[in-house]
């Protein structure tokens, strides 16, 4: 990248302090993404193991089964419902969808495209995350 | 780099003071850009424009920024104050609620000097969705010398047409802090405002030019450039319009 385009580089494109709940939601967004797709890849390794046998494939089950494996699970969980949840409000609002209606705009200017429906949408999806790996957890550790 | 106190006396007594820090750096000869503070009375309806202006006039002539209008509708003195985009003849300290205001160049532009940026590609942008009404025929030639549109057909794209091309949503879209391709939310909203314009009937041709990897489909709504514009045109939602309208969401 070019020295002097004065870019804000990865570090701008990840604050996510500046501009509210919207930002913070793309920034989640794109590391639930990251994560899941990391965990798509490990888990392809893991289910590989079912070649070495029903011993190698119980050996490394195990890994899953200890408290740091339970909490790694959880984290999955709460990433794919989050990314799920929150991929929903993004489809439809690029399809349009719940993004308002143009209109002459008065002072002080509070843009329609970031109303109530899609801030209820990520509060939902940070939310129903949450729930989700709690619930994941007491299974898990509940055993 | 050094700190200069107020000495003016211009100022009522009911006056309160801030420190204003000045991001300064000249590519020419600067490696970095550095902060220079100033001790700036103002009072309620003081804008940063016009404490900057009090620091050129009092303190150092050589604080370069661009400004015309001081009324939010030239669009030319956008810059990041306090972290973030804004005009600075829009924004009074007193709304900052802060004693220290800092002022710095727009991010993901080019920067002439301090506070100036380079609008070259945003204009190019802004050009290349072809910002114009496009018709076979022209008011000349027609009989009824208008395009008649009724309210409804002018409510379709009047908040798009607010525009001042300030560069404030590109400053802050996080897909322009990293995409220099990026045709950016400006010159998208200014597509939907020519594509919703019942006028028009161009819209073949502007759906392709931002048909592309570093055009519509780049935006992942992340609402910012409608945080941070000042007149209220709402670039992230002329874009969702427009993709859902491509997407066949919309008709």
């Amino acid at each position: 990248m070019p020295q002097d385009e004065h870019k804000e580089g990865i570090g701008g494109m990840m604050n996510p302090t500046r501009y509210g709940i919207e930002r913070v939601a793309y920034l989640l967004m794109r590391l639930s993404g990251l994560g899941l797709l990391a965990y798509f890849v490990a888990h392809i390794y893991e289910t590989s193991n079912i070649l070495r046998g029903q011993v190698g494939w119980n050996e490394f089950l195990e890994l899953t089964q200890t408290t740091e494996g339970h909490l790694f699970l959880a984290i999955v969980i709460a990433m794919c419902v989050f990314h799920t949840v929150n991929g929903i409000r993004v489809m439809l609002g690029h399809g349009g969808v719940g993004v308002g209606k143009p209109a002459r705009p008065d002072y002080p200017y509070d843009p329609a495209s970031q109303n109530y429906r899609h801030k209820i949408g990520i509060y939902s999806s940070i939310v129903l995350a949450a729930v989700a790996a709690m619930y994941g957890l007491a299974v898990m550790f509940g055993e | 780099m050094a700190q200069v106190s107020s000495t003016s006396n211009e100022q009522s007594s009911t006056a309160k003071s801030i420190t204003l820090k000045i991001s300064r750096y000249n590519p020419e000869h600067d490696e970095s850009s550095q902060f220079m503070e100033f001790n700036v009375k103002y009072e309620k309806w003081t804008t940063v424009l016009e404490a900057i202006l009090d620091v050129k006039k009092h303190f150092d002539h050589s604080v370069a920024v661009r400004y015309s209008c001081r009324q939010a509708t030239c669009g030319s003195c956008g810059m990041i104050i306090n972290g973030k985009p804004r005009l600075a003849c829009f924004t009074k300290i007193s709304e900052l609620d802060s004693d220290v205001v800092t002022v710095e160049p727009m991010n993901n532009f080019p920067v002439i000097r301090d506070l100036a940026v380079k609008f070259e590609k945003l204009f190019d942008s802004h050009q290349k969705i072809k910002p114009y009404l496009i018709r076979d025929d022209t008011e000349l030639v027609s009989d009824e010398k208008e395009f008649l549109q009724t309210p409804e057909e002018v409510e379709q794209y009047i908040q798009f047409a607010n525009c001042i091309k300030c560069g404030l949503c590109n400053s802050a879209c996080p897909t322009m802090a990293t995409d220099s391709s990026f045709v950016g939310p400006q010159a998208l909203a200014q597509a939907y405002r020519y594509v919703a314009d019942s006028r028009d009937k161009g819209k073949d041709s502007r759906l392709k030019i931002i048909d592309d990897s570093h055009g519509i489909w780049r935006c992942h709504f992340a609402g910012s450039c409608s945080q941070v514009c000042p007149k209220g045109v709402d670039p992230a939602m002329g874009i969702q319009l427009l993709r859902g309208y491509m997407l066949g969401f919309r008709s």
